[in-house]
Parts: C-alpha cells; structure tokens; sequence
C-alpha cells in the first residue's frame, strides 16, 4: 500500500531524473550535455523554458565548469543538481574532491557510460569507479523506478545535517537512460513535502564577532572564506571528519530510504543491497546496476533445475555497506562478483572492496567476473554459465580474475 | 598562534569563520607601490587592477594604496599609462 496518489508516466531513465528534479524544489542546475546523460540537460531545459520549474539553468563550456558552478551555488546556499556521464564526469574529476571536502550536498546523477578510448558510448561502470574515491556517496539504480526514487531520496540524504556530502545516482547509460519503462511518479506535493527547501547548516564564529551562529554559506553581511590553504596543521583533521561522517552517513541512508518507502511503497532491500532468494542459497551472484535484473530471472531458471542459487545487488556503494552485505555473503559455498568495471593490473573494483571486506570472516570462494564492458551484452545464457562456474568453483577455484562475454 | 584543535571541534568543509579583511597580507611585500602624486591622471587603471583590491579610489582624486593588504605584486605598476607608481623596497 502506498500512502500517496501515483500516476504511471512511460519515461525513459534520463526523463525520470528530470522529472524527479522538477519535483525536488532545486534552485540551481548547471550541467554539460554528454551521451548517455543528454536527455537529462535537455528536459531540464524545457521544464525551464516553459515555466514548470522555478529553478537557474546555468549553462557552461564544460563539465569542469558545470560542477564548479555548483560548487559555487551551493555554497551559496542552494540547492544543487547537475549531471554527467564518462569523459565528462572525469574533466569534473579535480572538482567533485573539491565538493565533497567543502561539505557541500551536491546531487548528481551517472549515466554510466564506457571512459574513451577507443570511443565507447555505451554502459560500463569504470567512469563512476574513477570516481570511487572522491569522497562522494554513490548509489547504484537497477532500473528507471529507481534513479527516480534514488535522485528524491539523494537531496534527503546529501542535505541531512549530519551528512553533508554530495551524492552520485548511477544508472546503466542506454540500458536504464534510453529505454522506456512504466514509471510510477509521486505526487508533486507529496515530494516536495518529502525533501523539503533546503536549510543551510550554521557555523560558530569566534568571540572577537559576537560568539554567535551563522549560516555556513557565501553571504555578503558575514562573509566566510571557503577553500582556504589547509595544510599539515589541520588537513588531516577535515579527512577525518570525511572519514567519520561517510560511516555515520549510513544510518541517515536507511532512514530516508525507509521513510521513502513508506510514502511510495517501494523499497530496495535493506537501503544498502538487495538480496534476491539469498538466504538459503549456497552459490550467489553478487553485482550492480541493471544486469542484477536479468540475474533475477536466470536464479529462478536455475533454481527450478534444482540448483541453490542467488543474487545480491549492491544498491550502496559508498559508503560500503558491510554490515548488511558481510552476513549474507560469509556462509555461502562460493561466490561470484559481476564487475562491469576493472582495475587494471587488479581486479574489479566491487571485487576488490567485497574481498577486503571478507577477509578474515571465513568467507566463501570468491570470483571475480569482469563483463560487459563498453556495453557488450550480458545475456541470461552467459550468466547461466557464470552460474555454472560459481556451483564447480570448488573443483575450479583458479584463476580469480575471469573476463566474461569477450572473444578469445 | 593559538593551540591546534581536534576535529572534533574544528568546523566543517574547511570553511574559516572570517573574511579576507581580516587577512592582513601587507606583510608578505617586499615592494611597496608608490604613488608620483604630480605625475598621477587620476584615471583609475591601478585601482581597477589591483588583485586584491588594495588600492582604494574615491574616482576623482589621487589614488591611494592600501598597505594593511597590497601584496606588493606590482601590476598597478606596471599598468600605470604614465608611470606615475614606483615599487620601492
């Protein structure tokens, strides 16, 4: 049951989040159009120019600018949205450390595409993964359903006063940005209520000017100095504080995404990974993003063959969500990991974090399946076969690292 | 200096509770820009470039360089149309 009027509107990924934005009260929007993301920019605009939203579309030469502009405008207290996908996410690269160490609740929405070159325009995760380290939240959408409700709660989440962070909402660029899907939309009202406007955390000035409390934002009657030097004296102690609040962010991330699915009805697991017939499974797929999908039908193919199969899909993946995805994977006979990504010289990177996060825990066998890259196709037969190599991995342990779906 | 604090305690983002008027910079000069009030056509171009707005102008007479924050980089200076600025040590 859903607490609020819904209405199913057929949208593509890219409109979902437009129109999600539309609803979110957001003051600024400064982004560079970029395939697979362009839809988002363009009906942005056009909710602009024909008066449905009141928000500032600002327009830039780059991407580097578009991120700076939102540095620029959050800090001055708005509330803020851009959106960019491979190339242009990593011409931001400088500016989303700038972001999120000047504690400024960005959002931004992925649309995850393949980093040139050669030039690729189609989905893989190594553009947001380049990203992992930036101090941003992320969080993985498996459909057009979800970076809706992932962009509603990520302003909830970024704006809370005890997170302060930007947050990044992936979705798979063409497979979730350009296919159309039945999407229920909330009422306008019902999200604007939801997120609310943005209120400004305050700051505590010293006692030559009153020991009073003032708002942390660019304001000419008590300007503050953002992004001064900062260096061995107290640089270390504004990472900790990133450090700390990246691991208390998790809790705020539940919250939201209970009270969420109280409004829509929807929800993704626990808010961090969603299990799919997990729980008496001996051999599990664990995997981000839309191909998790697909793993649904091919776990329930294989389980009326007879085999305890499962999937787990890792919706957050910043902050890493070890205290729900630990105990569901640590029991298991063996377990594979869909990278649509790769550290090159190491594994994936979901791998990479899975394993650190395993060890010591008696954990399962672990594999580590790298696929689809630059959009190449993940059929239900490859992941059948990806199945079958999970279910003999005692036999075959060797190697970890195993690229799938391409020629040999 | 007063006594380096935990980060607990420190505010977030980096941000500094002051502004840049309370950033005296005059000391890191080693030039200081003087000002030939003869010489002088009142046209504002030092004012205009001065990086850190250190040159303050009322638009009608002798500019006057403010040395509590001019850095002493010397572009006033150098954009003078009838150098009437000398940067003395």
């Amino acid at each position: 049951m859903t607490a609020v009027k819904q209405v199913i509107m057929g949208l593509n990924g890219d409109e979902a989040v437009a129109y999600a934005v539309k609803q979110c009260n957001v003051d600024v929007v400064s982004a560079y159009p970029i395939t697979p993301q362009t839809i988002i920019v363009e009906k942005i605009s056009k909710f602009v120019n024909d008066g449905e939203v009141d928000l500032e579309f600002i327009k830039v030469e780059s991407e580097h600018s578009a991120l700076s502009a939102c540095v620029g405008a959050s800090a001055a207290g708005a509330r803020t949205f851009t959106a960019t996908a491979a190339n242009g996410l990593q011409l931001m690269h400088e500016i989303l450390y700038i972001t999120s160490s000047l504690r400024l609740p960005v959002v931004m929405a992925i649309a995850n595409r393949a980093p040139s070159g050669p030039i690729n325009i189609h989905c893989d995760h190594n553009d947001s993964m380049g990203a992992r380290d930036s101090g941003w939240i992320q969080i993985y959408s498996e459909d057009a359903q979800e970076a809706y409700d992932n962009v509603i709660q990520a302003f909830r989440i970024a704006e809370h006063p005890d997170v302060l962070l930007p947050v990044m909402v992936m979705m798979d660029g063409f497979l979730i940005t350009h296919t159309l899907q039945n999407v229920s939309v909330l009422d306008d009202y019902a999200v604007s209520e939801f997120v609310g406007y943005r209120r400004v955390d305050m700051i505590k000035v010293p006692a030559i000017h009153g020991d009073k409390e003032v708002y942390r934002m660019l304001n000419p009657r008590y300007p503050l100095t953002f992004g001064p030097l900062d260096l061995f004296d107290y640089y270390m102690e504004h990472k900790m504080q990133q450090i700390e609040t990246m691991k208390n962010a998790k809790k705020i991330i539940k919250e939201v995404h209970d009270e969420y699915a109280k409004l829509s009805g929807r929800f993704y697991g626990d808010g961090f990974v969603e299990p799919y017939k997990a729980d008496d499974a001996d051999f599990l797929l664990v995997g981000l993003g839309s191909t998790m999908g697909t793993v649904k039908e091919v776990v329930d193919d294989l389980r009326e063959e007879g085999f305890k199969v499962g999937s787990v899909r890792v919706r957050v993946f910043r902050p890493f969500p070890e205290e729900s995805l630990v105990p569901l994977l640590r029991d298991k006979t063996a377990v594979g990991v869909l990278d649509r990504g790769i550290s090159f010289g190491s594994y994936g990177q979901l791998y990479l974090d899975i394993a650190a996060h395993l060890y010591g825990r008696m954990g399962p066998i672990l594999i580590d399946f790298v696929y689809g890259l630059g959009g190449r196709d993940m059929p239900p037969s490859l992941i059948k076969s990806v199945f079958r190599e999970i279910i003999e991995a005692e036999k075959n342990p060797e190697p970890v690292l195993r690229v799938r779906g391409v020629r040999g | 200096m007063s006594e380096l604090k935990g980060w607990r305690e420190i505010p977030i983002g980096g941000v500094v509770p002051l502004s840049s008027l309370e950033y005296r910079t005059g000391d890191w000069k080693v030039f200081r820009p003087v000002i030939d009030e003869e010489k002088c056509v009142k046209c504002g171009n030092c004012w205009m470039f001065c990086p850190d707005s250190a040159i303050e102008w009322d638009g009608e007479g002798v500019p006057k360089p403010n040395y509590e924050y001019c850095k002493g980089c010397g572009v006033c200076a150098e954009e003078c149309p009838v150098k009437a600025i000398k940067m003395v040590r």
